[in-house]
């Protein structure tokens, strides 16, 4: 591990007197699940909207493998291979989930027929079905709508639709909050098989042990600050929520 | 889901079947949808009538005419099956309709000597061109301005209509070339009216661009959940505002039919219009909610009213009841849509309507004995 392949540096974000990040970096490595933690209101949700172009910084730096970049818009940070799943997963219900996984980035038939907006859906529903199951997400239906599945369908969807898509870094943002024990090991196996591509895995989470169970570095967020990076295997539950609380000096961030 | 259950293997080893026989696979799917529920309702209404009027009704020229009081409606139905699609609503066809066909029309008489081919298509032009404007109109001020759809289009509809009558001082035009009166109003091809040839081909166009093409997805996926629209980079407002301008371009091509079927603007004939092609959409199988609806049902969903007054003007019924009956109609598709949306969102299959009222009466007794 030599240069991390996403980084933030003294991230600074207000709205209005409201000062959400005060110097806050992150850092990701490829191969690797860092997960972010932090109480509410420490920063988590503002620094990875910012990291995924949804919002911009006041000041500080974002590098890409090492080079400064800007991110206008999540467009932006999809074109460099960063992709996020968002809390509240953001399928089109109506929609099955090759459409899901395709919506927006459709593959246009070559020719007129592709002008005249014409899909590839024979392609579009291979390429995803070999997609999903690369990424051992077991669809049962890809003809029905997501909307008639369970919740911990729907989050593999939506999780591996941005596996799918991101070639360098994902961000998952609580992405078991709401799934039963079972459904919650499929996703936790999931990002691990993602982690096992190559891929930058930013974990963000409210649960302890899942956190210290699937991830390798433990970021904690304290009032718009990383006041602690720990290996997830050297440390223990009592010694992050000290970390995130205040009570307990952590090791201080570089 | 990594997790390899044994329900999970099973459902994949259906899915294989699935694919192996994609043909009934596909058959069963078309049979459980509503738009083939519908076609069989439709089907019961036309066995019925043919039974009970065997000579009349069961007729070639009388489906003729059924199918040409459906063609307009049905050019409308397309355009509004996408707006209820994306979740909105529009008031403002019948307005815009009859503002096309009025513009229409005084472009017909004020350009040349008011005969011929070349006249017809001027007029053509500026019929689609006045209903394209009033669709953009609607469009930016749904997806821009975030005023709701139903208070845009209601007040488009208001304001099509009332300038309709400023233009024409209310006293209808009947302005139009013989050309298109001849070939468009009352021609025909193979014995096929040129209004029904039309209407077809707009429909088959309307089932392409919804079913096959990325504009028919984004607007299921607009109507579906738009801020996940949002968040994949598709340009929701632009979607938005292409969809009711496609609905305001259908709008003026029904204001050149119109004007050439009945060789008048009919500026007060229009007033409901926007009601019955809602009805036929929502019949249909469209939801209300958007998302989820098909052009095809919307066919349907307008021929049964259709027939139904044609049946019942054939049966001396008085056609009143043809509303009463149509209204009926309505609400049970509703129903059935409604049922549909919960089971999905419950993800089981939809209880009938006689279970769970039988349901709730044994369960009250059970209360009743118990207290």
């Amino acid at each position: 591990m030599t240069t991390p392949i996403y980084e933030a540096r003294d991230i600074v974000r207000t709205y209005g007197s409201v000062r959400a990040l005060e110097g806050a970096n992150f850092d990701v490595y490829p191969g690797e699940i860092s997960a972010l933690i932090g109480d509410n209101g420490a920063g988590k949700s503002t620094l990875v909207r910012i990291l995924s172009g949804a919002d911009q910084a006041n000041s500080g730096e974002i590098l890409f493998n090492g080079e400064p970049i800007s991110l206008d818009n999540p467009t932006d940070a999809r074109g460099r291979g960063i992709e996020t799943v968002f809390q509240d997963l953001a399928l089109a219900n109506h929609l099955n989930p090759i459409q899901n996984m395709y919506l927006g980035r459709e593959l246009m038939k070559p020719g007129i027929l592709g002008t005249l907006g014409f899909m590839q859906r024979g392609e579009m529903r291979n390429e995803g079905k070999a997609a999903f199951s690369a990424l051992g997400a077991t669809v049962r239906d890809f003809s029905g709508p997501v909307g008639g599945m369970s919740g911990g369908q729907r989050q593999a969807i939506a999780v591996a639709r941005a596996a799918a898509w991101a070639s360098e870094v994902i961000f998952l943002d609580e992405p078991t909050a709401a799934l039963g024990v079972v459904q919650t090991k499929g996703v936790m196996d999931l990002i691990r098989r993602i982690r096992d591509k190559g891929i930058a895995v930013v974990l963000i989470s409210h649960s302890m042990p899942h956190v210290l169970d699937v991830a390798d570095r433990v970021h904690v967020l304290r009032h718009g600050k990383r006041v602690a990076v720990m290996d997830a295997k050297k440390t223990n539950v009592e010694e992050l929520v000290g970390a995130m609380t205040g009570a307990l000096d952590g090791k201080e961030a570089a | 889901m990594s997790l390899q259950t044994e329900d999970a293997v099973k459902s994949r080893a259906s899915e294989d079947s699935l694919i192996r026989q994609p043909f009934s696979a596909r058959l069963g799917h078309v049979v459980k949808s509503q738009a083939m529920q519908i076609v069989l309702v439709w089907l019961a209404i036309v066995v019925i009538f043919s039974v009970l009027s065997p000579g009349a009704f069961l007729d070639i020229a009388n489906f003729r005419n059924i199918a040409i009081s459906v063609s307009i409606l049905a050019i409308l139905g397309v355009g509004t099956t996408f707006i209820i699609v994306t979740g909105g609503i529009d008031l403002s066809m019948g307005s815009v309709l009859v503002f096309s066909g009025v513009v229409g029309s005084m472009v017909m008489e004020n350009v040349g000597d008011g005969e011929g081919w070349g006249v017809a298509i001027a007029g053509i032009l500026a019929a689609l061109v006045s209903g394209l404007c009033w669709g953009l109109l609607n469009g930016f001020l749904v997806a821009k301005a975030k005023v709701p759809p139903m208070i845009v289009t209601l007040g488009t509809f208001g304001a099509a209509l009332g300038l309709s009558q400023v233009l024409t001082s209310g006293i209808d035009l009947r302005a139009a070339p013989e050309v298109l009166v001849d070939s468009v109003g009352f021609g025909s091809l193979f014995g096929v009216p040129s209004l029904v040839i039309i209407a077809t081909t707009v429909v088959i166009f309307g089932i392409i661009l919804l079913n096959h093409t990325r504009f028919g997805l984004r607007t299921s996926a607009v109507g579906s959940n738009a801020e996940a629209c949002r968040r994949v980079g598709i340009n929701v407002d632009r979607q938005l505002i292409k969809v009711y301008a496609l609905a305001g371009l259908l709008a003026g091509l029904a204001g050149v039919l119109n004007l050439s079927f009945f060789r008048s603007t009919t500026i007060a004939g229009h007033s409901l219009t926007n009601l019955d092609v809602i009805a036929g959409v929502v019949i249909g199988g469209t939801s209300l909610f958007g998302g989820i609806g098909t052009v095809f049902g919307t066919l349907v969903g307008l021929f049964i009213p259709a027939t139904l007054r044609n049946g019942f003007v054939i049966l001396g019924v008085e056609p009143y009841w043809q509303q009463v009956v149509v209204g009926a109609f309505l609400v049970g598709a509703v129903y059935v849509d409604q049922t549909r949306r919960a089971a999905n969102s419950r993800g089981t299959t939809r209880e009938s309507l006689y279970k769970r009222i039988f349901h709730r009466t044994s369960s009250t007794n059970n209360n009743r004995k118990e207290s």
